[in-house]
């Protein structure tokens, strides 16, 4: 297997709430609660989960926008935690973000132009304007834009132009490792399918590796090679994208696929669904034992009083279930 | 089975500073008792709209039902004074939306709200009301309803607050219940809790629904009938059974064939469709698919297609339909 490109190792972060000025208050939301895995040079993970479970702030710790509370982000071979902030400026130009919102992720006052050239400059990657300009031009038709739209304003062009924006400017930096935060999903279906595409076809012509964030399980089957689901700040299952959707070991994984409608009516109507009780538990007071035991079909009485470890089941395929 | 809805020939602007907008552009469609229906498309292609007509909930001035029929019950909804309408509105027929954060009152308890339009529709005493609210928030599975009644918005998650939308549409015993993007917001699992609850409440209750969706995974389950819509157009029509086994119009086979699926194994490429969604201040005289339609020839530039029926029940809108059948046939 290829050189690992990054790692991350036990990744607590916690955020206090409650408690003014005066008032101190113990409350912490446990975003996420000891996350490890591993990125290969050139491989897509995808990272899966509903709203909360922490997906997002893993995201934002690794591009070091969110401090962590405990753990290690080793990057290319450094562990980010122990880097100066102007270190950490040369290291991040190697890691990049996609944002979810391409409306609100770009500045409505700046060019598009203006908006790829200014980390040209910022980080002097190539010198004088006319060498920024033909990188500019050369970004653009990278991510199926014409040269002419250096000139517009974001509001000019349409939301699969703006991702298409977004995707260039993480691009101007030369990044190896591309965070992409749900890049899809406020796109229009006949968009998404483009985007994916334009990711893909960059990943194989640059060498990119890329940490994919994203709710929607088939468009994570379809990108990724292997999958981390999260749930309630907590990894309950890593495999090859193949193993995770064929043979899914976690409950909740297999609750999750179950709850995703295939457009066929006649599959539809003949499929056995789990719909899951209840909802997700606050990560202020996240349930003892294992963390989805509140929900889970199978639960027995020890899932609510021991936590389950994070194990090999078989070669590569790693669960979080006494069950299993 | 009797007609509950018919929309015929709707036609619904809005005046922006671009130009008048045609949101809703000559649309016809019906809905049976008892039945669910769809309205698919993407953002801006008239589905919302279309809803709002049916409400008389299109914000003036900017915003004109130009017109068309509404005939709800053989009665004509365009025609009632704001008054009559009133009574349609929430009695006959309720509605859910996308955003159940921003439809809910925040400074009203979840009770009042509740109990609001029992009192005005139905002539509720408060204790009545009070009672049947209860019964509405257990009817739609959220536990300690009446201790629930006290609380507010704010309180509930957006699973629940969903629910309690629900409870709100139908607590004067409607006869059709239009769903916005009921589950947009919501985390796959609670999606799934959701639109279950949704189809099992208007099976027992036999109340008629519109569910107003982009999710084509969403409209196999749950619909009965689908109309497609783009750029303020119904484009295609089908049962969802005919629909998704033989879609005969090339925006539907493109949306279809864009979207990676669970049960397939999976493609090395997505093959999505090409160029950019409509702007609808700038529209092409012919068909508005017609520069991202792999099937266009000269004519599409030059007059729209009308809506035609091919077999029953089943209606396209493509001057190339035969061809396209004869591609998917081959």
């Amino acid at each position: 297997m290829s050189e690992v490109l990054l790692e991350v190792r036990d990744l607590v972060k916690h955020f206090p709430v409650g408690g003014g000025f005066f008032s101190r208050s113990d409350a912490v939301v446990r975003a996420i609660d000891g996350v490890s895995f591993s990125l290969h040079r050139g491989e897509t993970l995808g990272l899966v989960g509903e709203s909360g479970c922490g997906k997002t702030t893993t995201g934002r710790c690794i591009l070091h926008l969110e401090r962590p509370t405990s753990g290690q982000i080793i990057f290319e071979g450094i562990d980010i935690a122990s880097k100066s902030e102007r270190e950490l400026r040369l290291l991040r130009r190697h890691m990049q973000v996609i944002f979810q919102d391409p409306y609100s992720s770009l500045n409505p006052r700046m060019t598009i132009g203006q908006i790829l050239a200014e980390p040209i400059k910022v980080h002097r990657l190539v010198a004088g304007r006319a060498a920024r300009e033909a990188r500019v031009s050369e970004l653009l038709t990278q991510v199926g834009l014409l040269p002419q739209h250096a000139q517009r304003y974001p509001h000019q062009l349409s939301g699969g132009q703006r991702q298409r924006v977004g995707i260039a400017r993480a691009l101007a930096m030369e990044p190896s490792l591309i965070i992409c935060d749900e890049p899809v999903s406020a796109l229009d279906v006949s968009i998404q399918a483009q985007i994916i595409n334009l990711l893909e076809e960059l990943q194989s012509r640059l060498g990119l590796t890329y940490l994919f964030i994203a709710h929607d399980l088939s468009v994570v089957r379809h990108i990724s090679d292997r999958v981390v689901v999260m749930y309630l700040g907590k990894i309950v299952e890593v495999a090859d994208r193949q193993a995770l959707y064929e043979a899914p070991v976690h409950p909740y994984t297999r609750a999750l696929l179950s709850a995703v409608p295939i457009p066929d009516p006649k599959l539809e109507a003949s499929r056995e669904r789990t719909v899951l009780r209840g909802e997700v538990p606050s990560p202020l007071t996240p349930p003892g034992g294992c963390v989805f035991h509140p929900r889970c079909p199978m639960a027995e009485a020890r899932c609510s009083a021991e936590i389950p470890r994070l194990r090999e089941i078989t070669p590569g395929h790693w669960g979080a279930c006494h069950l299993a | 089975m009797a007609t509950l809805l018919e929309v015929k020939n709707l036609h619904t602007t809005f005046l922006t500073n671009a130009g008048v907008v045609r949101a809703v552009d000559d649309v016809s469609w019906d809905i049976q008792e008892g039945e669910t229906v769809a309205l698919v498309g993407e953002s801006g292609c008239g589905k919302s709209v279309s809803a709002l007509s049916v409400m008389r909930l299109v914000s003036e001035p900017a915003g004109r039902i130009e017109s068309g029929e509404i005939l709800y019950k053989g009665r004509d909804l365009l025609k009632l004074s704001e008054e009559q309408m009133r009574s349609v509105r929430g009695r006959e027929i309720g509605m859910i939306f996308q955003e159940p954060m921003t439809s809910l009152n925040p400074v009203l308890s979840i009770g009042r709200q509740l109990t609001e339009g029992l009192e005005i529709h139905l002539k509720m005493t408060p204790p009545e009301a009070q009672a049947r609210a209860v019964e509405l928030l257990g009817m739609v599975g959220i536990p300690d309803p009446a201790r629930r009644l006290a609380q507010y918005p704010h309180h509930f998650s957006g699973g629940m607050r969903q629910r309690m939308m629900i409870a709100m549409a139908l607590a004067c015993n409607p006869s059709l219940i239009l769903a916005d993007e009921p589950t947009t917001a919501l985390d796959v699992t609670i999606q799934a809790q959701i639109l279950e609850l949704m189809k099992d409440l208007a099976q027992r209750l036999g109340v008629a629904m519109l569910i107003i969706t982009h999710n084509l995974g969403v409209v196999a389950r749950y619909a009965d009938r689908v109309n497609v819509m783009y750029a303020g157009r119904i484009i295609e029509q089908a049962s969802a059974a005919e629909l998704y086994a033989n879609p005969r119009h090339p925006y539907t086979l493109g949306l279809l064939r864009s979207v990676p699926r669970l049960d397939e194994p999976r493609r090395a490429r997505l093959d999505p469709i090409d160029g950019q969604p409509p702007d609808l201040t700038r529209l092409p005289r012919g068909c508005a698919f017609s520069p991202r339609c792999t099937y266009r020839v000269e004519r599409c530039a030059e007059a729209v297609p009308p809506l035609v029926a091919l077999d029953a029940g089943h209606r396209s809108a493509c001057w190339e339909c035969e061809r396209l059948v004869k591609a998917q046939a081959a």
